[in-house]
């Protein structure tokens, strides 16, 4: 229970993490739009970059997490 | 008139017309996308416009129009605007703003005023609440006035209390949160350039056969130590 309490700040400052979301979308499209010249090949290499940041930002947040259990 | 050619797999090509790419990437640095609609490619255009204009303009809303402003004086050197400059005509208001306010001159567009107060530890910036500002009356003598894009007023000392450290105060996290809108925007728009200028950077057939090859070769790599183990298994048993 008092682990929990712990990291309810966390919890708080999730919300900030929203933020990244339009970041994300708008790099992962001029990505995408910088590496293919037709529409439909610049939405399939967004959504394919959009789920590797998304993917290790996932990853980097579960290290962080873990570590804050590390006494 | 430049064209770039990408051959592909089946006797198929991808062209890129980019017209003048001097002037299409000028145009792309002035205006995120202006230099694709220049060369009619309209959707990308479209695309650089609404996705590079759209995160600056969410970034400069959260920071209240002053995380993006042009100062390189000691103690404010705001590399930042180095970065967000690349979002282009968007962010040339705030060197219009410098050299107005740099001899102490009243910036244009002022989103509020200030009143410099106390010294050290007690020291303060309070905003003047607008109906002070709007009669006239009552106002200090002297004023710190917030402008949009304008550098913050008065001396910047990391060790005082100052204008730049009340923004910090008064937006908190947003400040950050907006100053790093603005830089991704410019940072972006470089990429848009760089597409007008020389085209994408699509592979073509020969480039994704080298690759294939190469990951093929890998895989045998990998795969011919696992087979030999099989073999001395099987001769093993």
């Amino acid at each position: 229970m008092n682990e929990l309490i712990e990291i309810l700040p966390l919890a708080n400052s999730l919300a900030k993490i929203w933020f990244a979301l339009p970041l994300v979308i708008a790099i992962s499209l001029v990505y995408g739009a910088t590496r293919h010249e037709y529409m439909s090949d610049i939405v399939i290499q967004s959504y394919r970059s959009l789920i590797w940041v998304v993917g290790f930002m996932a990853i980097i947040f579960a290290i962080i997490f873990l570590a804050g259990f590390w006494n | 008139m430049v064209e770039v050619v990408y051959p592909q797999e089946h006797g198929k090509t991808v062209r890129v017309e980019l017209r003048d790419p001097y002037w299409a990437a000028f145009l792309a640095w002035m205006w995120p996308g202006a230099g694709h609609i220049y060369q009619r490619r309209y959707g990308k255009g479209l695309l650089f416009m609404v996705c590079i204009l759209s995160i600056f303009i969410f970034g400069l809303w959260l920071g209240r129009g002053r995380v993006v402003y042009a100062s390189f004086e000691r103690g404010d050197f705001r590399w930042q605007y180095i970065c967000q400059l690349g979002a282009g005509l968007v962010a040339l208001p705030a060197i219009v703003q410098s050299v107005k306010t740099r001899d102490g001159g009243d910036p244009f567009l002022v989103l509020c005023e200030r009143y410099p107060e106390g010294s050290g530890m007690g020291k303060s910036f309070r905003q003047i609440p607008p109906d002070v500002v709007d009669s006239g009356s009552g106002l200090p003598s002297r004023t710190y006035k917030d402008g949009f894009m304008a550098p913050p007023a008065g001396p910047i000392d990391q060790n005082e209390v100052d204008v730049l450290g009340m923004w910090h105060f008064e937006m908190k996290h947003m400040f950050e949160m907006g100053t790093l809108y603005c830089v991704i925007a410019g940072l972006l728009n470089l990429l848009a350039i760089y597409d007008a200028f020389t085209g994408p950077a699509i592979l073509t057939a020969e480039q994704r056969e080298k690759i294939e090859a190469k990951k093929k070769k890998k895989k045998g790599a990998v795969d011919a130590p696992d087979r030999a183990g099989d073999t001395s298994q099987r001769s093993g048993s």
